[in-house]
Order: C-alpha cells, then sequence, then structure tokens
C-alpha cells in the first residue's frame, strides 16, 4: 500500500507516533524513522509533542543545540526555522524539540495544526513524538496527523492501552491506525512466555507496517544519541529501516526473527496449555 | 435546582442570541442549548460569546444540548477542542440525533444529563416479538462504553476494557473479551451469547461471574442464570449423543 500519497508530492505527511502506554519505544521508533527516512533523502522534520518531558532530542543526540523550542514557536518568541535543530549527520533531518520547563496546555491542538501546515510545503515527512496518557499531549499530537503509528510492546499491558488508543484515534476520525510491534523477543514468544505477533494482532485488528526484535544495540545507540537505522547492521536497525521504506510505499516483506527459520508463534501455539 | 438564565440579548445584527443559543446553570455544571439558525452561526456566536464571558465561565463544566443539528466527529471534536482551549470542560453532548449522539459517545462524551438509571423490572420484557434492541456493527475496543435500556447485538469484538450494559440480552457474533452486564434492571432471564467467550467478567442482573481460564477450543456459548449460578452452556444445535 502506498501511504505516500501519490500525486502530492509537494505535501509533507504528517506521521504521528503513539502509544497510550509509556516506554514502549515511541521516541526510540520517532527517532529511528526520521533518521531512516532522511538516509533515503527524504526531507524529514520531527517534533517532540512530549512537552515537559522531552528526550527526543537526547536520543538524535541533539540537546546540546537546543535553543527554541515548539512552545517558543507557538508563542511567538521566535520562527519556525528557528526552532528547527539540524542533523550534523543527516543534512534533510530536523528536530523541533518541546520545551522542558512547560507543561502540555501550553500548546493546542490548533497550534499544532498551524504549525505542521506550515511545514508541509517544505518537508516530505513530519514526524510527531506523542507523549505517554491519553490527554491533551496525546490530542495535540494526533490532530494534524494523516497517518498515525501505534507503538506496542509484546505484553498485555501495553496491548490493551493500544487497543484503547486506537478507539480514540478512530474516534477522532485520525484512522485507519497502523502497528508496530517493539521489542519482540523470539525465543520467548517460541517458549509460549510472551504474545506472539498473531496474539498481537487478532486483538487490535489493524494493519502491521512494523516487527522490531528486542536488541541491546537499540538502547546503547540511544544513548549515545545516535540512531541505530542510519548504520546499524543488526536486525532491530533493518527492521527501522524497512518501516520507512513501507512508509514510502515500498513493499517490503517483513524480516524472519526467529533464527531458526520457524514462523514464531506457531510452534508456541501449540504448545500452549490455554487461551491467553 | 436553581436555573440562572443569561440575559437573550440582541447580537450585531439584531438577532436575537437566543435563536442561537441559551445559557443555564444546572446541578451538573452549566446547559447551553443550541438553537436553530445554522450551525455555523450558532457556533461562531456560542465561540464569541465563551470570549467574552472567560473570566466568568472560567473552568465551568458544559453541557451542550445541540437539538437538531446534525454533527460529526470533526464538527464535534473542534467544538470540544475550542472549549477546552478556553479553560472550559465539554463533558455532555445531548441531541435529537442518534447519529450525533452515538458519535459524541464515540468522542467520549455524556448523552444524558444524568445517568440513565435501568428501568426497574417490573414489566418483564422478554422473548416478546420486537423487543427493542439495537445493532452494533463494529469492534468495542478498550475504554468503549455501550450502554442501552432494550437488547444489544454486536457484530465485531468486544476487547478487554470494553464494557456493555443492557437492560435485556447482549448477543457478540465475535470474541467477547469485556465487560458485559445483561439484564441491567434485575432481568434475571437476560441472557448472553458469544461466539468465541473468553470475558474479564460477565454479570447477569444481580449476579456476577468470573470465567475460569477456557482450555482447548473456542466455541460459541450462551451464558444465563440457572438456579442462581451463572451458567456457560457450549452452542450446540445438532447434539450428537
Amino acid at each position: 500500500m502506498d501511504y505516500s500519497g501519490n500525486g502530492k508530492q509537494f505535501s509533507g505527511k504528517v506521521v504521528t507516533v503513539t502509544s497510550g502506554k509509556g516506554g514502549v519505544g515511541k521516541t526510540t521508533l520517532t527517532a529511528n524513522l526520521a533518521a531512516a527516512l532522511a538516509a533515503d533523502g527524504q526531507k524529514v522534520v520531527c517534533i517532540d509533542g512530549d512537552i515537559g518531558l522531552r528526550n527526543l532530542d537526547v536520543v538524535l543526540g541533539l540537546e546540546n543545540r537546543i535553543v527554541y523550542d515548539l512552545v517558543d514557536v507557538v508563542e511567538g518568541r521566535c520562527r519556525l526555522r528557528q526552532a528547527m535543530i539540524r542533523d550534523k549527520r543527516l543534512p534533510e533531518l530536523y528536530l523541533i524539540p518541546a520545551a522542558q520547563t512547560r507543561d502540555k496546555n501550553a500548546v493546542s491542538p490548533s497550534d499544532m495544526i498551524r504549525l505542521t501546515n506550515e511545514l508541509r510545503p517544505e518537508m516530505d515527512w513530519i514526524l510527531i513524538d506523542s507523549p505517554a496518557g491519553i490527554e491533551r499531549g496525546f490530542r495535540n499530537a494526533i490532530a494534524p496527523a494523516d497517518i498515525v503509528l501505534v507503538v506496542t510492546n509484546p505484553e498485555v499491558s501495553a496491548v490493551r492501552d493500544a487497543d484503547r488508543i486506537i478507539g480514540l484515534i478512530e474516534a477522532e476520525e485520525k484512522g485507519p491506525a497502523r502497528l508496530v510491534i517493539n521489542r519482540i523477543k523470539p525465543a520467548m514468544v517460541k517458549r509460549g512466555e510472551m504474545l506472539s505477533m498473531e496474539d498481537v494482532l487478532e486483538l487490535l485488528a489493524i494493519e502491521l507496517i512494523g516487527l522490531i526484535p528486542d536488541d541491546e544495540g537499540v538502547v546503547t545507540s540511544s544513548n549515545r544519541g545516535n540512531p541505530i537505522a542510519i548504520e546499524g547492521k543488526s536486525k532491530a536497525a533493518q527492521s527501522f529501516r524497512n518501516i520507512a521504506q513501507r512508509l514510502q510505499g515500498h513493499k517490503v516483506p517483513f524480516l524472519e526473527l526467529q533464527e531458526d527459520g520457524n514462523l514464531f508463534g506457531r510452534l508456541a501455539r501449540l504448545l500452549r496449555p490455554g487461551g491467553n | 435546582m436553581h436555573a440562572v438564565l443569561i440575559k437573550p440579548g440582541t447580537d450585531r445584527n439584531g438577532m436575537e442570541i437566543s435563536t442561537k443559543f441559551q445559557i443555564k446553570g444546572i446541578r451538573e455544571g452549566l446547559l447551553v442549548t443550541l438553537g436553530d439558525a445554522p450551525w455555523e452561526q450558532v457556533y461562531a456566536a456560542l465561540i464569541e460569546h465563551l470570549d467574552e464571558q472567560r473570566d466568568f465561565l472560567k473552568g465551568a463544566r458544559l453541557a451542550l444540548d445541540v437539538g437538531n443539528h446534525m454533527l460529526k466527529a470533526a464538527d464535534l471534536g473542534q467544538i470540544r477542542n475550542q472549549i477546552s482551549e478556553r479553560d472550559l470542560t465539554l463533558w455532555a453532548v445531548i441531541s435529537n440525533s442518534p447519529t450525533t449522539e452515538r458519535t459524541a459517545q464515540t468522542l467520549g462524551l455524556e448523552t444524558r444529563l444524568s445517568k440513565p438509571k435501568p428501568e426497574p423490572a417490573a414489566q418483564d420484557t422478554r422473548y416478546q416479538d420486537g423487543d427493542p434492541a439495537i445493532l452494533v456493527h463494529r469492534t468495542l475496543r478498550s475504554g468503549y462504553s455501550l450502554q442501552n435500556p432494550g437488547h444489544v447485538v454486536i457484530l465485531g469484538d468486544v476487547n478487554p476494557g470494553a464494557e456493555i450494559i443492557s437492560g435485556g440480552d447482549v448477543i457478540v457474533w465475535g470474541r467477547l473479551r469485556g465487560m458485559v452486564h445483561a439484564g441491567a434492571g434485575g432481568n434475571e432471564s437476560a441472557v448472553i451469547c458469544a461466539l468465541d467467550l473468553a470475558p474479564t467478567q460477565l454479570r447477569i442482573a444481580g449476579v456476577i461471574a468470573i470465567t475460569p481460564q477456557r482450555r482447548g477450543k473456542s466455541q460459541p456459548e450462551m451464558v444465563r442464570i440457572l438456579n442462581g449460578q451463572v451458567v456457560a452452556e457450549p452452542w450446540n444445535p445438532k447434539k450428537k449423543d
């Protein structure tokens, strides 16, 4: 499926990354997706929607270059361009950081729509990193979205929250949302100790756009502010790049996460004693 | 209950404000009743009024009676955003249009000023031809609450965290994993049917049941009260033995 919107090349797409639950990898996905898209030669700007708890700047390694932030733009203390930090590794990657000293109420959904409309003509992709939760920050992040990526982990609590979020996205008519399952541990799935991809999809019933295996390298690269998707050789790095490809409308098969070639989950389901 | 009517006046065009909206104090906050003037006018006048009275209204909880206006999710979302930007809370939308009511419900808004109490079981409504029921053709996701005094039929799944409260029977043509309360008014003969029954909790009338973890394959089941206990039986029209 082509998400890039045929014929609308002058208008950037707004992609919001959200999850409901915290800590499932929204910021990591946003940073890596942005890096992968920019490495493909796309013009990308990421907006950190987590006002008061910003960290997209840290994961992208741009923390020390922040001068102006999102709230400064919204409140007119600077021009949009001034708040856009240009990445040194990838020349067409920009970040608009969140304010750290304010809270979510400093920005409204209509501010976000205005801001993204200003960015659309210049950019190919506008990625918004949503905060956890379903309150104002979430509504800010979702308001301008053309595409919503819902991130979840193969854990019951994360899947519950993802389900709630998908319901809210549908109610706001921002759907259909696409699903990214992050931090899959194939070995645990195989032993039937972790939800399989099939289990998650069965409940959430939305289109899958990414499967990312659990990988310590992702944590290390995030800590160093150097997104793994730029040059990483691991399966996780490749998974991030594949999502970027799919967003651009290319058909990319999902990576085989199980080393021995078994479709993970198939065995697990046979061995598992009960229902969920 | 004390009702405070805010002066009906005229706007610049000489049109009575009251044909656009009225604001009244009620127990639950403020009730804004919208008139039948075109939506754009009503909407603009209301926003203007909220801006003018910003200090006075600050922090108020608003219920919006939209009358005959047919509103889409985008319209309701917009007005809710506008209201919340003015430090007000929109908690309910009352409408004469069932479509608009449903839209409001999907946005998580109340559609009644006070919670409807399930009808007392005085009259026995079961098994008569033509009982009122609603058909919902979608999956109910976590956080969604569906309440109906009559029967409820769902074509889709009921996910964990979603709830259905029905005065009558509940039929789920799909996977039931959320919470269902059938016969909420005290009707003990209400039943719950699902193609795949794995709910977090079931209630029929005043009886609560937690279903054990299912073993083996899923199959259609019907749940009812037998001798004071909630019992689930496989739905098997052609019994072999």
